[in-house]
């Protein structure tokens, strides 16, 4: 039958066009689109927020420079990654990360959870040379990270931006982007604002170039964050609503 | 099993002996029969087909190839060698491997698509191409400047963070102008084609195009920062990202790399062999088939992650279905040489597009097999996933494009035969030591890393530090890096192939046995199909 009358689409281009695209639509639709409209794609956990200025600015290095091409984002549910690396992902944690960074190859570990594993002077040592601290690394140095001033002015408009594509960043949020900016990467700041708005942050900065804010610095206040929002010492997976 | 579908084959199989006899070749009677095909054979009644345009993307494949190859050998030897990223910015494997991937899938692959698709078009439906040489020499160097735009930016650090995907807003807004002319030069093609059926290369050539456009203009939503710079954020965050995604990247696999080449099959393994394609009930099946399943299959590289389970479920169970059309294909492409199999000694390029084949039926099934949830806990996020890649990137796309670039060198530029037969034979087997390491190499770190990933001492502690296990890889990934080395130099035989052919050079050489000059078939009166 469908062959007999394969003819039609064979010789009708736009019958071909029509049935190609009705064809190719169909899985797409049934998968994508329920992730956006059911509720238990996303769990309710307590603690997550949007990434403070400093940390964004952190994230997009990491970004720009492909960490995610060596380094996942996403710890499976298995007993020797929870072990190795931490409590398994939950949906939750990267609800604000555009784009997502889960990573499909591990050259180097899991990131999911480094946040506070590692401190400042080892991320810092680390950067400028992996194999000062860890011999038979490959991963590449970034000794430019600390060369590197940080310059972001227009650091309110990626705020913005972000919340057109929906991170509830408030107004308060994005007055004060600048100087979050700069008062997480500096020693001795007022930081109560700042740790009201995005508490635990990590406050600070490197110090690689004294009274100047680097690349690096942002970075680190990236890593230092990434996995730790959510408390999950008293956290039960089955009290959760998925 | 196919017994059954004899008599209907006949059927299409006299028409398309018709079809082939009236498209691709006209009676000649011996004589220099070389020199007439070449003169008369590839023109329509009318006017010149525009090929001065698919030779300018035949070049350009040619030399993405090699950049995108040798970007791929730098990136494998800074695995072994990590010196070798030499501390700047603009070289560390975080910033090359993008060029690597967008060199070889969109730069060499893409040109080798456009190459094929404009030259099987105008003579699978008789007529120029719609639009003529303008719109197709926009399309050229459109895309030449998106590929530029790419890289470019990929090195100075301006990326998504999108595997497969990583040019950012502008770039993408670029390649969708570029597209729409691309679709529109095809379809305008097929609208005012001569013959009363569309061929069955190009259902598979507009299934790739119009399901590309879908794909990158679905994955690539984002909001720039400002207008003026190059930074943007993507629309959706997350496992709704993550989903489009990998919706977008197994696709690109699906469409891009897949049913774009089996439109190269179905031209030119049928063209080389001679004979008409296998079964047409085959292709009609495993192409609809091959269309609904694929879109589905997404899912299966986030297995196990925070993505709901019924979407890993559902992306496994059609991944495993998917191994069906797939195979449907392989054998449509291969049973295509029955009673040709001589070729497979005589023709070094015949040779390069049944490995292909081979290779195509290889890697889909390893892929439905590492679909499956249980083998993905221990192959994903290891080099398996690498090594089946390239089994498929090299042995599939990579092999077919050059045998159908071999095949189209000569006939563009109007030449009796390559420069060189025997340099052919030395590309595929040196190439294929290539693969061959490549491919053990990494299902034997992959399938380790893993293994030593979930490894527990006898007290119930995890066995290895996670260097431990990098360390462990260096001598695959050496192993990995040279074969990477022997297909680059199998690339540069083909491009020195290539020179001295459009230059018009002969090589005196031993002719492949039965093979006259080196084209089956081609010294034989009774044949009545010329073999270009």
């Amino acid at each position: 039958m469908l062959i007999k009358h394969h003819a039609l689409f064979e010789t009708n281009v736009l019958l071909l066009v029509l049935g190609i695209f009705l064809t190719i639509i169909v899985g797409g639709l049934v998968e994508i689109v329920p992730l956006f409209t059911i509720e238990s794609t996303i769990e309710k956990v307590q603690g997550m927020r949007p990434y403070s200025p400093l940390e964004l600015v952190g994230r997009n290095i990491y970004i720009r420079e492909g960490c995610y091409v060596c380094h996942s984002q996403m710890i499976r549910p298995f007993r020797d990654e929870v072990e190795r690396y931490g409590h398994y992902s939950l949906a939750a944690e990267s609800q604000y990360d555009h784009p997502f960074q889960w990573g499909s190859k591990r050259n180097g570990p899991d990131l999911a959870r480094v946040g506070g594993k590692y401190s400042d002077d080892w991320h810092v040592a680390h950067m400028k040379n992996p194999r000062s601290v860890v011999p038979e690394s490959i991963m590449p140095g970034y000794p430019h990270l600390a060369r590197h001033e940080l310059n972001q002015p227009d650091i309110a408009e990626h705020l913005k931006t972000l919340r057109i594509v929906g991170v509830p960043y408030t107004d308060d949020d994005i007055k004060n982007a600048a100087a979050d900016l700069k008062a997480q990467a500096t020693p001795d700041a007022n930081t109560k604002d700042l740790m009201a708005r995005y508490p635990k942050a990590h406050i600070g900065g490197s110090g690689v170039i004294p009274g100047k804010i680097t690349e690096l610095d942002a970075l680190i206040a990236y890593l230092q964050v990434v996995g730790t929002m959510v408390d999950f010492t008293n956290f039960d997976p089955k009290t959760i609503e998925r | 099993m196919w017994g059954r579908l004899r008599p209907e084959f006949d059927l299409i199989g006299n028409d398309a002996v018709r079809f082939f006899l009236k498209v691709f070749g006209e009676p000649v009677a011996g004589g220099d029969m070389i020199q007439t095909t070449m003169a008369r054979g590839n023109h329509a009644p009318s006017e010149p087909y525009v090929d001065s345009v698919v030779r300018k993307f035949v070049l350009a494949a040619t030399f993405w190839g090699i950049v995108g190859f040798l970007v791929g050998i730098v990136i494998a030897w800074q695995l072994v060698f990590p010196a070798l990223n030499l501390d700047l910015e603009w070289t560390t494997f975080g910033r090359l491997r993008p060029v690597h991937t967008s060199a070889v899938i969109f730069a060499f692959g893409g040109n080798v698509l456009l190459a094929t698709t404009m030259f099987v078009v105008q003579r699978t439906c008789r007529v120029r191409l719609f639009g003529g040489e303008a719109l197709a020499n926009f399309v050229f160097w459109g895309y030449q400047l998106f590929i530029v735009m790419a890289a470019l930016g990929y090195v100075l650090g301006i990326t998504q963070g999108r595997e497969y995907a990583e040019p950012e807003w502008y770039v993408d807004l670029w390649l969708t102008v570029v597209w729409l002319a691309y679709l529109a030069i095809f379809l305008g093609t097929l609208l005012k084609r001569r013959e009363p059926h569309i061929y069955v290369a190009n259902w598979f050539f507009l299934a790739f195009i119009i399901t590309i456009a879908v794909l990158h203009v679905g994955n690539n939503l984002a909001v720039p920062v400002s207008f003026t710079g190059a930074k943007s954020y993507s629309l959706y965050s997350g496992v709704q990202d993550a989903l489009t995604q990998w919706w977008y990247g197994h696709n690109a696999v699906g469409f891009f790399l897949t049913a774009g080449f089996l439109g190269i099959m179905y031209y030119f393994v049928p063209k080389r062999a001679e004979r008409p394609v296998y079964s047409y009930r085959l292709s009609i099946v495993h192409f609809w088939a091959l269309l609904f399943l694929y879109i589905w299959a997404g899912p299966h590289h986030l297995h196990y992650t925070a993505l709901l389970d019924w979407t890993q479920t559902l992306g496994m169970t059609f991944s495993i279905m998917l191994w069906m059309p797939s195979w449907g294909g392989m054998i449509n492409g291969i049973m295509t040489l029955s009673g040709a199999w001589e070729k497979l000694r005589t023709d070094p390029v015949m040779r390069f597009l049944v490995t292909s084949i081979a290779f195509y039926g290889m890697s889909t099934f390893e892929g439905p097999l590492m679909s499956i949830k249980s083998v993905n806990a221990l192959s994903h996020y290891t080099d398996w996933g690498i090594g089946h890649v390239h089994s498929g990137a090299l042995g599939w796309v990579a092999f077919v494009s050059f045998g159908a670039l071999y095949h189209l060198v000569p006939v563009l530029w109007q030449r009796s035969r390559l420069y060189s037969m025997r340099l052919v034979g030395y590309h595929f087997w040196i190439a294929t030591l290539g693969i061959v390491l490549y491919i053990t190499s990494m299902w034997i770190s992959g399938i380790m890393q893993g293994l030593m990933w979930r490894a527990y001492d006898q007290y119930g502690f995890l066995q290895y530090s996670f260097i431990e296990t990098v360390k462990a890889m260096k001598p695959y990934y050496f192993m990995r890096a040279s074969g990477g080395v022997l297909f680059l130099i199998g690339a540069l035989i083909m491009a020195y192939n290539f020179y001295r052919t459009i230059k018009g050079d002969l090589r005196e050489e031993q002719p492949y046995e039965g093979a006259g000059t080196g084209q089956a078939n081609m010294a034989k009166p009774a044949s009545a199909v010329a073999a270009r």
